[in-house]
């Protein structure tokens, strides 16, 4: 469990989070959505510490994080993991080499036992024949597994996703969603995930925390994202004319007033 | 004022070197791994500048050198006293300035702004440590010898030159080489490889390690890097010469 208390945030006289308080839950993947500028990026590098918060406190099961010197944060940074947006693999290493690498550095495991635990992982993200291969000779979608499969390496209490499917066709998308909310039902690990994929939204937010311009507009799950009033979040979301019916139906269902199991064969009968 | 930030910023990196390696052996891998390509790396280009260096040397000397009165062996004498005391340390470095510099800045520079720095922080590795303090260490075992190797090829190349042009015979050369010897003048020389080889590395590791932005500003840094550090170098021959000499 992540607690943040009163997040404040400014590059010179620009303030990009105000005054942000939240709880990220484990076991769930604690969605944060807005559009892009919105400070999903700065939010996520605060509470990690590649930015220092001007104000506000950031709890790791009620370890106080800002006030942590260097080596205390380091011990913390072992329970962390991290998918960047554009991967951060390591350009001179293989796939194996990258995952293996917090393994060489923070385990006294031998090299049988290292190359174990990354098949290991590597097979949770579902990629095979890939060790030898530098991260140039990979496609995107695979980076973002392999990102993955390096977060996860050392176990992590807390993950940290930031974009995990930018730049994937929605069905890549839809399965790196998956994964991310397996590790993290399976592991009870507390994942926050920046996205501004509707997909994901619907599918993976369990905890939907709702960033305008710096602010937490709203907060909730994706149950009841669809009945929720703020006008900000409606036009975020539900952005499209498709998106917009689709919500209708969803509501329509919830209240019983469609069936959505129906027989489409009956439906287009007409 | 910038200078005063820049300046600041810069010994705050070499500070943020000094930390207890999280492994001895992944860090000494690194440094391996570093001798390997800034030694090794630039060994051929410092070893053809050098012999032709000294092989022009022998020829310009032996031009200037017109009165009969002066023994030709002063030629060699000179060939080995200016690439001993300039040529080996100040221009190699000079070159390396624009072969390693530039290859230390863009290879951080590519890690910061595609975020594999962060990457390693969030590992909860010390950057600063693993990423900068190997290579400025294996440019300071590495470059003082790649100049000694420098030092004696530009000498080969002199002797070579003056011998096959038929300015003077190979016993003159030889002659003009152990004649008022100083020891003191490879000493010298290496003074200023060390102090350059800090140069060349930890500059160009300051530029690339602080990057912002995007490929632009990778190759900006890089240019920088280089600029700085062959003024520094410049800058740096001329205060150990005054002190040393
Ligand atoms: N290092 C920085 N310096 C100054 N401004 C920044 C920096 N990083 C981000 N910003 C600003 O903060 C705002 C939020 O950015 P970001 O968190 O990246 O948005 P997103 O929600 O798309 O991830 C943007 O307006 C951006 O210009
Ligand atoms: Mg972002």
């Amino acid at each position: 469990m992540i607690e943040i208390k009163n997040l404040k945030k400014a590059f010179g006289d620009k303030t990009v989070i105000k005054d942000v308080s939240v709880v990220m839950e484990s076991g769930k993947c604690n969605l944060i959505i807005g559009s892009s500028g919105s400070g999903k990026t700065v939010f996520m590098k605060c509470l990690v510490g590649l930015f220092e918060p001007d104000s506000g406190e950031i709890l790791y099961g009620g370890q106080n994080f800002t006030v942590m010197n260097d080596e205390q944060r380091k011990e913390l940074r072992q329970q962390i993991g991290m998918l960047f947006q554009g991967s951060a693999l390591f350009d001179s290493m293989t796939v194996e080499q990258n995952i293996m690498f917090p393994l060489d550095m923070f385990t006294k495991l031998s090299f049988r036992e290292k190359l174990n635990r990354v098949n290991e992982v590597l097979e949770q993200v579902e990629m095979k024949d890939v060790n030898r291969k530098f991260p140039a000779e990979i496609s995107g979608g695979m980076k973002k597994r392999v990102g993955i499969a390096r977060a996860v390496v050392l176990n992590p209490k807390y993950l940290f996703c930031d974009e995990p499917n930018s730049g994937l066709d929605p069905q890549t998308s839809l399965v790196i969603d998956k994964l991310i909310q397996d590790l993290t039902i399976k592991y009870n690990i507390t994942t926050v995930v920046n996205t501004h994929d509707m997909n994901s939204v619907m599918e993976t937010g369990d905890h939907i925390i709702y960033m305008y311009q710096g602010e937490k507009e709203w907060e909730g799950s994706n149950k009841e994202i669809i009945f929720s009033k703020s006008q900000k979040l409606n036009d975020f979301i539900f952005a499209s004319e498709f998106l917009k019916d689709a919500k209708d139906m969803r509501m329509l269902e919830a209240k019983g007033k469609i069936d959505n199991d129906r027989n489409m064969d009956e439906l287009l009968k007409d | 004022m910038r200078i005063f930030t820049e300046t600041g910023r810069f010994l705050l990196m070499l500070r943020g070197m000094f930390s207890k390696p999280e492994n001895a052996k992944v860090y000494w891998k690194e440094f391996m791994h570093q001798c390997s390509d800034i030694g090794i790396g630039s060994l051929g280009i410092v070893m053809i500048i050098s012999f032709f260096i000294g092989a022009v040397s022998a020829l310009q000397t032996a031009y200037q050198l017109v009165s009969p009165i002066i023994p030709k062996s002063t030629i060699a004498q000179i060939v080995r006293d200016t690439v001993i005391l300039e040529f080996a340390p100040t221009l190699v470095c000079i070159v390396l300035a624009g072969v390693v510099g530039s290859k230390i800045a863009s290879e951080l520079g590519n890690m910061r702004v595609s975020e594999q720095i962060d990457a390693l922080e969030i590992m909860g590795i010390n950057t600063k440590s693993y990423l900068v303090m190997p290579k400025i260490v294996a440019a300071l075992v590495t470059i003082p010898m790649l100049v000694v190797i420098a030092g004696t090829l530009g000498i080969l190349g002199g002797r070579i030159a003056g011998v096959s042009t038929g300015i003077m015979s190979a016993a003159d050369f030889h002659k003009g080489l152990l004649g008022n010897f100083l020891p003191y003048n490879v000493f010298f020389a290496l003074v200023k490889a060390y102090v350059f080889a800090f140069i060349i590395s930890s500059i160009p590791a300051y530029f690339g390690y602080h990057v912002q932005g995007g490929a632009l500003e990778i190759g900006r840094a890089g240019t920088k890097a280089v600029v700085v550090s062959c003024i520094l170098i410049l800058f740096a021959d001329y205060i150990i010469s005054a002190l040393l000499l």
